[in-house]
């Protein structure tokens, strides 16, 4: 069974905030149901599928379902892929509506990495558990340094530059400066990049994400709900999903779950990269765009450098315009995850609903990708292909 | 970058949780003596050990001592760090798996991808050492 038409994303909201100290957690993936429901011309109790992961408080989706009110519920799933999650649930709540499961789906995500100064460091908590833990919290890891053994690694093999890198960061911060939620605003340079701070070799200060607080939601219903609403419908046509890890001790650094998740997604919607208008391509670091962009197939492993160079990212400019509303670089990476804004801003592009300045003309096919967890030990990838109707 | 080199004892080592499948590894930690993973069913060296092998499911492995001798796979020096930088590695083992270590004792300036590396041993905070190693 395929998901391919089975199921639209009729609602998507991003939190304006980036930074909450006067709110709640749980309060604040209130206010991104709320706002999701608006868009979409739907009310809460027409909700009857809920989907969170990690960030959502308590005791996996029971506690935010019960908080929320939603009373309705005939399907929950609260996968965890870290911040890639919610990319990843759209494909699972398709999957749902075709089996009949739920015709109304609810994603949510939201947090305050920001106003708890929760960035990005050495991991602890639950992760204290995992099998690994013994092998490798001792060794300092944080989300920089793991992130950055893969930029050494690639340069090492491929000849990837700073330079080439920090493209990516330029790319999306001409994008940010036409969105006045985002961030970070200035528009940088290449020499921006490579002499900011140097935080993880061979990673500068920016080519790292934001960390802000703040949230998105989406809904994703059948098509007979999709028809019933007024917003323009943007259809699923493919997903995929995959695991990857240290495997024993044959580690690669030079790529990324987007090689298993890409083709399947490709695969289901019969659609190749060249076909793609419009990507929203995680951005927790540079690093992580030139490899998932090599993974994904919009160039050979390697070239990814030559790839990102010259504003080949810039919408308007260059071939495979990317993360228009300024991604995790620029505009905003809510409670250290950033799938569900790779969801929103790709269905802005389908609907023609991006700024102006940064819309891509005839947007009608769109991917978004994430990777959640750890590039350099293990990560959940997920890849989905949306369609304007 | 020579002014980065690291400060001896500057980070706390976060002690390896010992449980009833790795206690053989961190007794042997504690005699010097890094093992590894090898299985009898499919001859494939893997890490960290654990009480079956990861690629064929068997569980006829027996942990073996490593040699203690590697190559540097990739690193990264981390200057974001409050106790001072540190350098995070992969580091392939003579006998082939690629394990995840920090590069200490050693010029920053030096490491580099495929250097010479031997183990070495650090005490954790308040738990068995933990293998790192310097270059060789």
């Amino acid at each position: 069974m395929s998901i391919k038409g089975k199921a639209y994303v009729m609602g998507a909201f991003e939190h304006p905030t980036r930074e909450a100290p006067d709110k709640s957690t749980p309060q604040l993936h209130s206010e991104c149901l709320r706002g999701a429901l608006a868009d979409a011309g739907l009310s809460k109790d027409d909700i009857d599928g809920y989907f969170c992961a990690g960030d959502a408080p308590g005791f996996g989706a029971m506690s935010m379902a019960d908080y929320l009110g939603l009373r309705k519920l005939r399907h929950m799933d609260s996968t965890e892929t870290g911040g890639s999650s919610y990319i990843l649930h759209v494909g699972h709540a398709a999957e749902a509506i075709a089996a009949g499961k739920c015709s109304v789906a609810l994603i949510t995500l939201a947090g305050r990495p920001r106003s708890e100064k929760g960035g990005g460091g050495p991991r602890g908590g639950g992760f204290a558990a995992a099998p690994e833990a013994a092998f490798e919290m001792p060794y300092g890891g944080t989300t920089h340094n793991q992130y950055a053994m893969c930029a050494t690694r690639h340069m090492h093999e491929f000849g990837t530059t700073s330079e080439q890198l920090a493209w990516i960061k330029v790319a999306a911060s001409h994008h940010a400066q036409w969105n006045p939620h985002a961030f970070l605003k200035e528009v940088v340079t290449v020499e921006d990049v490579v002499n900011s701070p140097m935080i993880a070799t061979p990673l500068h200060r920016l080519d790292c994400c934001v960390v802000t607080d703040g949230g998105g939601a989406l809904i994703v219903t059948s098509p007979e709900v999709a028809k019933s609403l007024k917003r323009p419908r943007v259809k699923v046509i493919g997903a995929g999903e995959a695991p990857k890890g240290t495997y024993g001790g044959r580690v690669d650094l030079t790529y990324s779950g987007a090689a298993w998740s890409g083709p399947k997604a490709f695969a289901e919607a019969g659609v190749t990269p060249a076909d793609i208008k419009y990507a929203s391509i995680y951005d927790s670091f540079t690093i992580t765009v030139l490899m998932q962009l090599e993974d994904l197939g919009f160039c050979e492993k390697g070239q990814g450098g030559k790839f990102v160079a010259d504003g080949n990212l810039i919408s308007g400019v260059g071939k495979l315009p990317f993360n228009t509303d300024g991604g995790g670089l620029c505009n905003n990476h809510p409670t250290n995850r950033g799938g569900i804004t790779k969801v929103i801003e790709a269905v802005r592009q389908l609907r023609g609903e991006a700024h102006p300045k940064v819309q891509v003309a005839n947007c009608d096919l769109a991917i978004a990708h994430g990777t959640g967890g750890s590039l350099g030990t293990r990560h959940g990838a997920a890849t989905l292909i949306m369609e304007r109707e | 970058m020579s002014e980065h080199k690291p400060a001896p004892a500057a980070r706390k080592i976060f002690p390896p949780a010992v449980n009833t499948e790795t206690e053989k590894f961190w007794k042997a930690a504690e005699a010097g003596t890094l093992l590894y993973g090898w299985c009898l069913a499919c001859s494939e060296p893997h890490y960290y050990p654990r009480s079956f092998c990861p690629f064929c499911f068997s569980e006829r492995v027996e942990w073996r001592a490593a040699s203690g001798a590697a190559k540097v796979y990739s690193y990264s020096i981390m200057y974001r760090s409050p106790t001072g930088p540190y350098t995070i590695a992969y580091v392939e083992l003579a006998e082939g798996p690629r394990i995840l270590t920090n590069l200490v004792d050693c010029d920053f300036e030096k490491i580099a991808i495929d250097a010479p590396a031997k183990l070495v041993w650090k005490p954790s905070d308040g738990g068995p050492p933990v293998p790192f190693f310097t270059l060789a």
